[in-house]
């Protein structure tokens, strides 16, 4: 085969298989969500109702992805500058949320968190338990865009710092954050895009309660459900700009971070 | 030892036990002490096994498509210049970010019976939704990014002067693939593999909405441990959900092992 | 998504990977090269199943039954019994089980179905709406029932908070699980019963709608169907699961440690088999259907909870399912039948539903 050829028929595959396999159903679904116009689309997502599960579902995963910036960062540490027994055992399971199905996760949280938690503690059927579920899910986010940055860190300049009298507090807040704050805020805006979307940790844990316990991802699964796919596609109409405004940002911090690299 | 590294140490330790260990300890625990006879029944029920069967089907089309499409497609946007390729580079992310459900639903609007190319297909015979194929295809949508995501890194960082090396040497554009580029990223291909599998294997948002439940035929593994729930079930319940922890846990010792030597901290 | 650092490696004299990289080179090679080969086995083995599956029209003979979220105990006995018949040998069935509302739309959506056993009359009406079964399928035998329960409390054992009448569910602290209206069969029923229960007690309209309010006002869990709903109580949930008698009694059976009570008012639920009008198997969805209200069936019914619809069945069971005094059905004058209950209260834009859970759930409450 020619390399013109070879090369046509490979661009000419990938291209059509992303365009078939992910594009579009995105392209139906925005249809959809259009089909009763501009001011059908505005009246579907401004019922009480979907507006109360996107509000929820907004504030508790950007709750959970803040939280994880700062652990996923104090583990990151850790991990990079730390060393002990089982610390790679430790690393090893930081990726379970990657690996486990999230409705085995969330029927695991449902037993340690439930009526009859072995550990006393009742948040099941709560926002509470949406909070932990969602902190499940996104605990690997922030630790893995912050692991490789700190090993690129210059030890040096830390020492440097130290060394003309900075604190430990200081010397992390004007040396090392700087350099690893592009991974932190990549990390934690994929965390939150990966909260928001959550469902199957989620749907049995929070009660589905319309207006206290609801998430934008069950509401959709509800309307999908009753019949209704046209108004299930307006909010997730706003899931996928959510999406793609995450993707966005990401990007953005990617090429940011690769303009001002440090030397 | 100060005492802030250990501080340190424990709240991250701490936290992790708190969040991943100890719900997942549960698994192994409830399952054993709780009803170990009615897990073993559940798993060898022919519609458990069905349903398993059905989730490895889909990964084992899934997994080699995506495989297929990573590569190339990291090679197209690293190496080349086409129209469209900043686009093409966000879709492949997409479903990294999207919620499984969307999915689902715009794989419902697609194939549904008054769906695009729904209508067509229902209209000759061939079940789409509520079917196999659907499975399938939801399963691909969610596994598309991995394979992609690990190559590209990959290939920029190793730059085309091998490959160019080799063009002048006279190798064929396809020696040079097969004997240059695919080795050079080969621990990255099969670190996505691994990434791939398992997210196929534990994709349960986007089939609830598309598959129809149907017991024996169009269950996966995950929506198999919902319908145990919902038969009040919890031998089979928490033993299908120790089979799929287990292979999540072998998963993570895959991942350990063959992780691009770079990436170990 | 994070940017990795990888170092290159060396470039041969042969411009291959370095020759310490032999060994790996091998390893990798035959790992792909099994997968590959692995893959097409797997994609060629696929293959026919794919073709299978995408196929509607099966030969032999097939029947595809979907069901509300709770009678599969009950349903496996009656379809094994049906395939040792001479009508039903050889006959293999789907078996497809979710809420009740949920499934009807599935149904309208394309799940295949032969045979729809739901929870309510109205989701047989969405299906008639919907073109696909017959207006007429409630002057079947026993006017399209297949058997019937009740509305019942279940408790706690002991029943510490002395949960008898509807009145014990208003009360502040009680904590109430019932299912979402508008997917689950049960829900509605339940709904209906408490309205219903309040006009028996000779409240007017507007306070048997205040009644319903207030109830909600205590539930705590809405999940998507009866089965998950008393999934949520046995994990430990709630005082009291609003669920129908046979429910109940299935997870009695099961084993869990469950009570019930059946309040003084309750309502008649009575559960319909249909069968779908485009089906290629009309005639042994029928014998199916007229098998499944046969004594014999109506018996095995009976055994699961159920109370039958035969009467001589119902005879034998009569001590087991009492008729309580204030028992009402769907027709009851103060409900109207199915058609006018959705109207009022199920409507997904402008039912009694929306307005009840929008003013419980509003920023005030939870």
């Amino acid at each position: 085969m020619s390399e013109r050829a070879g090369a046509a028929l490979s661009l000419g595959f990938v291209t059509t298989f992303i365009t078939v396999v992910v594009a579009l159903p995105i392209a139906a679904l925005a249809w959809s969500a259009s089909k009763k116009g501009a001011g059908g689309f505005w009246d579907t997502i401004t019922n009480p109702e979907a507006l109360a599960a996107l509000r929820l579902t907004l504030a508790v995963a950007a709750l959970a992805a803040l939280t994880n910036a700062v652990l996923g960062t104090i583990t990151a540490w850790v991990l990079v500058r730390d060393d002990f027994r089982g610390k790679s055992t430790m690393n090893a399971i930081i990726d379970l949320p990657f690996a486990l199905p999230t409705i085995v996760a969330g029927l695991l949280l449902l037993t340690f968190y439930g009526p009859r938690s072995p550990v006393g503690v009742h948040l099941a059927f709560t926002r509470g338990a949406i909070f932990v579920a969602l902190l499940f899910v996104t605990l690997p986010f922030v630790v893995r865009t912050v692991q490789p940055v700190l090993i690129e860190l210059d030890v040096e300049m830390e020492e440097a710092a130290r060394s003309l009298g900075a604190g430990e507090a200081t010397t992390f807040r004007r040396v090392v954050l700087p350099n690893i704050l592009p991974g932190i805020l990549s990390g934690v805006t994929m965390a939150f895009a990966r909260a928001v979307g959550e469902i199957g940790a989620i749907v049995l844990i929070s009660g589905n309660l319309p207006y206290r316990t609801e998430v934008a991802s069950v509401f959709v699964f509800l309307r999908i459900q009753s019949g209704d796919p046209d108004g299930a596609a307006a909010v997730a109409v706003v899931l996928l700009a959510i999406s793609f405004a995450v993707l966005l940002v990401v990007g953005g911090i990617r090429r940011f971070a690769t303009k001002h690299e440090r030397p | 030892m100060n005492a802030r590294k250990l501080t340190l140490r424990a709240i991250a330790l701490g936290y992790l036990l708190v969040i991943l260990v100890a719900p997942l300890s549960l698994v192994v625990w409830r399952t054993f002490a709780y009803d170990a006879s009615g897990a073993w029944k559940a798993l060898s029920d022919p519609d458990t096994v069905h349903a398993f069967k059905v989730t490895l089907e889909a990964a084992a089309v899934a997994v080699p498509l995506n495989t297929l499409f990573g590569v190339l497609c990291g090679l197209a946007i690293v190496r080349r210049r086409f129209p469209g390729k900043g686009l093409v580079n966000a879709f492949v992310d997409l479903p990294l970010a999207l919620s499984p459900v969307v999915v689902g639903l715009a794989l419902f609007l697609l194939y549904g019976r008054t769906g695009w190319f729904g209508s067509w297909l229902n209209g000759h015979g061939y079940q789409v939704l509520f079917a196999l194929p659907s499975i399938v295809i939801a399963t691909v949508f969610v596994s598309v990014p991995f394979v992609a995501r690990e190559v590209i890194p990959t290939l920029r960082e190793i730059g085309d002067e091998q490959e160019q090396a080799a063009h002048t040497l006279g190798a064929s554009s396809w020696q040079t693939f097969w004997r240059v580029t695919l080795p050079s990223i080969r621990w990255a291909v099969v670190y996505g593999i691994v990434l791939t599998t398992s997210r196929c294997l534990g994709e349960y948002g986007a089939v609830a909405v598309v598959s129809g439940s149907i017991q024996g035929k169009t269950e996966t593994a995950t929506l198999r441990v919902q319908e145990e729930y919902e038969n009040l079930n919890t031998g089979g319940v928490y033993g299908i959900s120790l089979v799929l922890a287990a292979i999540a846990v072998t998963t993570l010792i895959l991942m350990s092992i063959v992780k691009p030597s770079e990436e170990r901290y | 998504m994070y940017k990795s650092t990888k170092s290159v490696d060396k470039v041969g004299t042969k411009g291959r990977a370095d020759v310490t990289q032999q060994k790996t080179y091998d390893r990798a090679t035959i790992i792909r090269r099994g997968a590959a080969v692995g893959a097409s086995l797997a994609a060629f083995g696929l293959a026919p199943r794919l073709a299978g599956a995408a196929r509607t029209h099966s030969a032999g003979t097939t029947l595809n039954l979907v069901a509300y979220s709770t009678p599969k105990p009950v349903l496996t006995k009656i379809i094994s019994d049906f395939q040792a018949t001479p009508a039903g040998q050889g006959v293999s069935f789907t078996q497809s089980y979710g809420a009740s509302t949920s499934q009807a739309k599935a149904v309208i959506a394309g799940l295949p179905a032969d045979v729809v056993f739901l929870s309510t009359g109205d989701d047989v009406n969405l299906l008639v709406d919907a073109g696909l079964v017959n207006q007429n399928w409630d002057e079947q035998g026993y006017d399209g029932i297949a058997a019937d329960t009740v509305v019942v409390f279940a408790l706690r054992d002991g029943n510490p908070k002395h949960i008898k009448g509807w009145d014990d569910l208003t009360r502040p602290g009680v904590q109430v699980i019932t299912p979402n209206p508008f997917s689950s069969g049960s829900a509605k029923w339940n709904i209906l019963a408490a309205y219903g229960a309040q006009r028996h007690l000779g409240k007017t309209d507007k306070q048997a709608i205040a009644y319903v309010q207030k109830l909600f006002g205590n539930v705590v869990s809405q999940d998507t169907s009866g089965s998950n709903a008393t999934n949520t109580f046995l994990s430990g949930k709630g005082d009291v699961l609003i669920t129908y008698e046979s429910e109940a009694i299935n997870a009695r059976l099961q084993g869990k440690d469950i009570q019930y009570v059946i309040p003084r008012q309750t309502m008649l639920i009575e559960l319909p088999i249909a069968v779908l009008q485009g089906s290629p198997n009309k005639d042994l969805a029928n014998k199916f259907i007229q098998f499944v209200k046969s004594e014999p069936e109506q018996e095995v019914f009976g055994q699961f909870g159920f109370r039958p619809v035969n009467k001589v069945a119902a005879a034998r069971f009569a001590k087991q399912f009492p008729v309580r005094p204030g028992q009402f059905t769907i027709d009851d004058k103060t409900i109207g039948g199915w058609r006018a209950a959705d109207k009022k209260w199920f409507d997904p834009s402008n039912g009694l539903m929306v307005k009840i859970e929008q003013h419980v759930g509003g920023p005030t409450a939870g």
